[in-house]
């Protein structure tokens, strides 16, 4: 008997022609239902990218969604912590959403595109919590992740490559701004956002012209040193830029069993995307609960003693560890850029003030064997990679 | 004349009059607003026909919590008290329950009749002393949630290890297991099923229907009482305490919103653009109508949006009112009986059959019906020599397939005259007027979201603890300054005043804490 074999169900991105085009270690894996590259190349060589030159990421697998409508303000000021009043066309906002009981279902980036449309961008879906919250609003939420064709261009040469593509007038962009271009006839949008904690940008564009951006993107980054990126690499960029993770830093509200293993935005510090001046908004009753009587979890930037990464470490307050453990690490990474071991961690509070001295048990391989250390770790507020360029108009060209 | 109140109850229903008088009788300034020209929500008394009045919608009393008609003096005369049930048979032969005996069935049968009452009154007496408490929350540390909770698991643990046991076999159960396993009557089986379903979207074999039968005992063991003049008595007795107290009772003034600013409850607007200000709105409406058309779903959160989206909220029952030229004949039915209360639910598996269609938007070609002749207790409500037959019918269901319109009222009410016909081949010829209140209707004269007496489903799911929804359950909804005070509170509908009094202590004691 013949067995009818059945098409895996994994989907490929606009780029996948592209990236398949450059990849050879063949290291793929799945996010929300795409194939996803680790690496391309060689991630060492990928981070670097990032840092020195420019990467180039496929972000179609990101989660879009469409909100739009007369109430969409209105909409999105009740599901997300923060004021989005502010937020006018062309400006794009970090936020994060909690549910009833202010704890975190995910972060995002929001954009204003025009005048009440908005798209919601986030790395899981939240199809089924987005259509609870439009009860009593008129609002239509469209899921859009694969009518959008994106890819994040980050790094010191990414505004030069763009601008040697022809885009005019870019320079005036603002981080956190966005503008729309035409791309050969189509309608490209260019934000000044990313994950890198750098100079960079992230395009959209509809998926029928995502090759014809991708060919016009890499011949324009040529001279600049433009390269294709993976997971890998992108993940000890989002480290050094101090950034959450879903499933890292925080699990998802809505993917919590347990009391006590989700975290409020409070606890994330994210105290700053929280307005309490507005009269409601989903989590509002539970932060302000928690804003009176203080929190239990702390998240932590450490910057940790030697060069062994913390992975998955406890935190102890001490160096012998004898009051127990306050805590453990959610990401860790020798960070090559600032030269330092750092890690994102999540502790008990009254521990992990800036500045606080923890310790931090690190177990690392030698042959096989096991060892441990104690390494002290210095509680720090800024994020360990910060440069000024992030944040100057016009960039100035690398 | 100031327009700022302490508090305003949205709705005249017994429950808010309730809670408007216990609040006015503590001092407070209280506003009662409501949408129709009477008070009393649907425990009204209405003229259905020219000289023909009848209760519109609770036709029977059997819930009047004593701590409520204490509290507030009220002055209530009966027409009939601790009425029969009688459990019609075509045949003539049919089965009477009074109180802890039945007659008309097997020495057998009426045995474990004495048991089975006196076991499900044991376990009712628990439930009731848990109706005039709010119920505690669980996962708090509060003080007075752990003491309620603590009594709660003492008080069952203290019926004993046999009743203990039997009491946690049976509260989800469903009451045909139970009453096939002690009985062989099949009028008996009937009509005890009939008493668990009415006003229910469920059969004798839904899982529940053990608990919406003790609920229905919790009252007063099961006796079913009538109000002289109908139920509007109960309501005016009410609204008399209310006004005596000082509260202010407007009518005709339906509550267009409840007006939410800066994150809290400030006061309501009526539909006539009328304003009135106050820091305390207590609504009597349905939680849905409440939180999603009063308040407006945006500003409360999603989870508790939602959470009251899902309420399941759609009656099943309807009110028949038949305007009679004399009482119908009844074969084995003496005149003195048609002050009881007869039944028509033959059997046990009778009133699962008539269920089955309302599962599917159908109504039932062989309904069950709870039979009342008010008018042979109380002469003031129909002309003299003439009758009212009150009756719930169901199955009914709200959305019926195709929807409610005459045609379809017509034909159903065609349906139940056939059904009593059975019983009283002498019926149809002596209808002179009818009216038939399906729960479509009950939603819009009596602006009761879905038309469920209960406001809200009395399962498991939506009871104690979790009613009308999770976070929701002490009257207190997750909006500053909203409280509930209706049938969709704990501890549900019925002519009770149990969740208008509970609303009333805590929003008092809340104060006291503060």
């Amino acid at each position: 008997m013949k067995v009818q074999q059945v098409h895996q169900g994994r989907l490929k991105s606009p780029f996948y022609s592209r990236l398949a085009e450059l990849d050879t270690v063949n290291e793929w894996h799945q996010w929300k239902g795409y194939s996803s590259a680790d690496a391309l190349y060689c991630e060492d060589t990928e981070y670097f990218a990032i840092r020195n030159a420019t990467a180039v990421f496929d972000l179609t697998p990101m989660t879009k969604y469409r909100i739009s409508g007369p109430d969409a303000m209105e909409f999105l000021n009740r599901f997300v912590t923060r004021d989005m009043a502010k937020i006018r066309p062309g400006r794009v906002a970090y936020a994060v959403w909690c549910d009833d009981q202010g704890q975190v279902i995910d972060d995002g980036t929001i954009f204003h595109l025009r005048e009440g449309e908005y798209r919601l961008c986030s790395q899981e879906r939240h199809y089924a919590w987005l259509m609870a919250a439009t009860i009593g609003f008129d609002v239509t939420i469209t899921h859009e992740t694969e009518d959008v064709a994106s890819l994040a261009v980050q790094g010191p040469t990414s505004f030069s490559v763009l601008d040697k593509l022809g885009l005019d007038g870019l320079d005036a962009l603002k981080p956190f701004g966005l503008m729309h271009f035409d791309f050969e006839g189509r309608e490209l949008m260019v934000s000044r956002t990313g994950f890198t904690g750098d100079l960079g940008y992230e395009l959209w564009i509809e998926p029928d012209a995502a090759e014809a951006l991708w060919d016009a993107l890499f011949a324009a980054g040529e001279p600049y040193g433009i390269r294709a990126i993976g997971t890998h690499a992108l993940e000890l960029a989002r480290i050094e830029a101090g950034f959450l993770a879903a499933y890292m830093e925080f699990l998802p509200a809505d993917e919590t069993v347990r009391t006590g293993r989700s975290r409020s935005p409070l606890e994330l510090g994210l105290d700053w995307l929280v307005d309490f001046k507005k009269p409601n908004f989903n989590g509002r009753r539970a932060l302000a609960e928690e804003k009176r009587n203080g929190s239990t979890w702390r998240l932590v930037k450490l910057d940790i003693e030697g060069n062994k990464p913390a992975h998955h470490s406890y935190i102890f307050a001490n160096e012998k560890g004898s009051k127990g453990e306050i805590g453990f690490i959610t990401s860790a990474a020798w960070s090559p850029v600032c030269k330092q071991n750092i890690a994102l961690g999540t502790v008990r509070t009254p521990h992990g003030k800036v500045g606080d001295s923890v310790w931090v048990e690190v177990y690392y391989q030698r042959e096989m064997h096991w060892s441990r250390a104690m390494a002290r770790a210095t509680v720090v507020d800024k994020p360990f990679w910060f440069p000024p360029r992030r944040g100057v108009t016009p960039p100035g060209p690398y | 004349m100031t327009d700022r109140y302490d508090a305003i109850v949205v709705g005249a229903g017994h429950n808010g009059l309730v809670c408007a008088a216990l609040l006015a009788k503590a001092g407070k300034s209280v506003l009662v607003l409501e949408a129709n020209a009477q008070v009393g929500g649907a425990a009204v008394t209405r003229e259905f026909a020219d000289g023909y009045s009848v209760s519109a919608c609770a036709h029977l009393l059997y819930q009047l919590q004593p701590e409520v008609r204490k509290e507030l003096k009220l002055a209530l005369e009966m027409s009939a008290e601790n009425m029969a049930t009688i459990a019609l048979a075509e045949d003539g032969q049919h089965v009477r329950l009074s109180g802890e005996s039945v007659a008309g069935v097997s020495e057998q049968d009426a045995d474990s009749y004495r048991n089975f009452h006196r076991r499900m009154t044991r376990f009712s007496d628990l439930l009731r002393k848990y109706q005039n408490k709010a119920p505690p929350r669980l996962g708090r540390k509060d003080f007075r949630d752990l003491l309620t909770l603590g009594q709660l698991g003492l008080d069952i643990r203290r019926l004993g290890k046999a009743d203990m046991r039997e009491f946690l076999r049976l509260i989800g159960m469903n009451i045909h297991d139970e009453l096939d396993e002690r009985f062989d009557s099949p009028l008996l089986k009937g009509a005890l099923s009939l008493d668990a379903v009415l006003g229910t979207h469920l059969g004798p074999r839904s899982p529940n229907t053990i608990m919406t039968y003790l609920y229905r005992l919790a009252g007063d063991h099961g006796r079913v009482a009538s109000p002289k003049g109908g139920m509007s008595r109960v309501s005016d007795e009410l609204a008399r305490a209310a006004r005596g107290a000082g509260a202010t009772i407007r009518t005709s003034m339906p509550v267009q919103r409840i007006i939410v600013e800066n994150g809290r409850v400030t006061g309501v607007a009526t539909e006539d653009g009328a304003r009135f200000d106050s820091y305390q709105v207590i609504s009597n409406a349905d939680p849905k109508r409440t939180v999603m058309q009063l308040v407006g779903a945006r500003h409360v959160e999603t989870g508790f949006a939602q959470r009251i989206n899902h309420l399941r909220a759609s009656g099943n029952a309807a009110k028949l009112h038949l305007a009679l030229d004399g009482l119908p004949t009844i074969t084995g039915v003496s005149k003195r009986d048609f002050a009881e209360r007869l039944v028509i639910a033959p059997d046990e598996h009778y009133v699962e059959r008539a269920f089955n269609p309302a599962k599917y938007g159908e109504t039932s070609p062989r309904p069950v019906v709870e039979i009342t002749f008010p008018s042979f207790r109380d002469e003031s409500l129909a002309p003299t020599g003439k009758h009212v037959l009150s009756a719930v019918v169901q199955y009914v269901p709200y959305g019926l397939k195709g929807g409610w319109n005459d045609a379809a009222k017509d034909a159903f009410t065609q349906t139940v005259v056939e059904t009593l016909s059975s019983y009283m081949p002498d019926i149809a010829k002596r209808i002179e007027a009818s009216e038939l209140l399906t729960p479509a209707d009950i939603e819009r004269e009596f602006h009761i979201t879905g038309g469920h007496w209960h406001h809200a489903e009395l399962t498991l799911d939506q009871f104690l603890f979790v009613r009308p929804v999770s976070g929701a359950a002490q009257y207190r909804m997750p909006l500053d300054g909203l409280y509930l005070c209706g049938a969709g509170a704990h501890p549900g509908g019925g002519v009770s005043g149990a969740a208008g009094r509970n609303a009333a202590r805590t929003i008092l004691r809340g104060e006291k804490a503060a």
